[in-house]
């Protein structure tokens, strides 16, 4: 059987390179929880990684759902916590992602080059209507946006939705490790958001000109489920780019990290009050991250398996972080430990870290 | 992000400036490093200029 060349020009780049400029889009990683009941929290990271719920004043569950269209693991899935109808400045972003300047500049944006992107995503949604997803150039001269509204027909039933957006020629992503395009997806807004004319084409920021067309308000347990984000530099959507469980594990560790089971880890003291422990991060993140723990470490002296072991037992009071090293952002982490007053016998002694499963430290890089 | 309290941190071993911020974020308590970078940091510097202070460290 004879070869058949197919011309360079009529393969799009995307078959060459990590096409898919979503991570997670999925939904497999959820490092933080499965699930998270009630929350308000505008502008945060609650299950699923990489994918943010914002909102200004309505209340939802958010979580990992195992329910999903055929050929995928998961969705994440917001359900409303009573009814919100947002006032004028208020919306519902349900899903929101950023991604970093330094993996956009293969786009061209801001040159004759401007490549288009096409997302591609599945949904199932209570409520049928009109929505919108919208795009955000975040450059520091300022905000560039285009919005596009799509349809959910069916209630209770995955859609495959497919929007493609015209490169900007005129203005850039900034190169770095900022947030520089944030997708939303708008569900309610307020009039501040929707009075005047969808952005349908890059355009500088008019907030009336963004959510225009979705719907006034939501009832109490109206739910959005999404998975199978894809954004690619393509004319039109291609397959899902489906990634191992370590593969979008690893791609997420870049903006959050979570450790637990320790057992015997190598501290030292200093003082009769404080120990120290030099922590490697399993890869190098974003940027310095923030360091945070869960655990209730005053209470777990005997019984729950945390604590310093010296010669028994002993509490301790806290956990605190401060940066290593003077790199710029190092795998390096230096934690503290706090302890009732001369809990040691004397300083400059090893004693080890036990923590159990229940215990995280936790480091958040996210934008 | 709702902050509610942020304080300048140090290593106890440490001297020198300090390198990191003790700040009560969303209700948890945070350690943000002092980087531009950290979007944390960003969030108390535009705490801090709507007129709140971060305290110094001990």
């Amino acid at each position: 059987m004879a070869n058949t060349t197919v011309p360079a020009e009529l393969v799009s780049d995307s078959v060459y390179e990590r096409k898919n400029l979503i991570i997670n889009g999925a939904m497999q990683i959820a490092q933080r929880a499965a699930s998270v009941t009630a929350s308000s929290s505008a502008d945060a990271i609650h299950t699923v990684d990489r994918f943010r719920t914002e909102t200004s004043g309505g209340s939802y569950d958010v979580q990992q759902s195992t329910d999903h269209p055929n050929g995928y693991k998961y969705s994440q899935m917001v359900t409303m916590s009573g009814a919100f109808t947002p006032s004028a400045s208020q919306y519902l972003i349900p899903f929101e992602q950023r991604i970093e300047g330094d993996s956009l500049q293969r786009l061209a944006y801001g040159t004759s080059d401007a490549k288009k992107l096409t997302l591609s995503f599945w949904i199932k949604s209570t409520k049928t209507g009109t929505y919108v997803v919208e795009l955000s150039n975040n450059n520091s001269g300022g905000q560039r946006k285009y919005s596009q509204s799509y349809t959910i027909s069916s209630a209770d039933t995955w859609e495959h939705k497919t929007l493609t957006y015209a490169g900007d020629t005129s203005t850039a992503f900034e190169d770095g490790t900022a947030s520089e395009l944030t997708l939303f997806w708008w569900m309610t807004a307020g009039t501040t958001y929707t009075s005047g004319t969808l952005a349908t084409a890059w355009e500088d920021n008019t907030s009336a000109n963004r959510a225009v067309g979705v719907p006034s308000s939501v009832a109490d347990n109206d739910s959005w489920q999404l998975t199978g984000v894809q954004l690619e530099a393509s004319d039109e959507a291609t397959p899902f780019e489906h990634l191992t469980f370590d593969e979008d594990y690893a791609f997420c560790k870049r903006y959050y990290q979570k450790y637990s089971g320790f057992h015997a880890m190598a501290m030292w003291t200093y003082g009769r009050s404080n120990g120290s422990m030099q922590f490697m991060l399993e890869k190098q993140m974003r940027a310095k991250p923030t360091f945070s723990y869960s655990g209730t470490l005053g209470s777990l002296q005997t019984d729950s398996h945390c604590g310093i072991y010296e010669s028994d037992w002993v509490t301790i009071s806290s956990l605190s972080a401060g940066s290593a090293s003077s790199a710029s952002n190092s795998r390096m982490v230096r934690i503290d430990s706090a302890h009732p007053s001369n809990t040691f016998a004397s300083a400059n002694v090893a004693v080890g870290f036990y923590a159990g499963s229940s215990f995280f430290l936790i480091f958040d890089s996210e934008i | 992000m709702n902050i509610t309290a942020a304080k300048y941190y140090r290593s106890p071993e440490l001297s020198g400036d300090p390198n990191s911020i003790k700040a009560t974020i969303d209700g948890q308590e945070l350690f943000v490093p002092i980087d531009t970078n950290n979007t944390h940091y960003k969030a108390i510097q535009a705490w801090v200029a709507d007129g709140n202070t971060i305290e110094a460290a001990d």
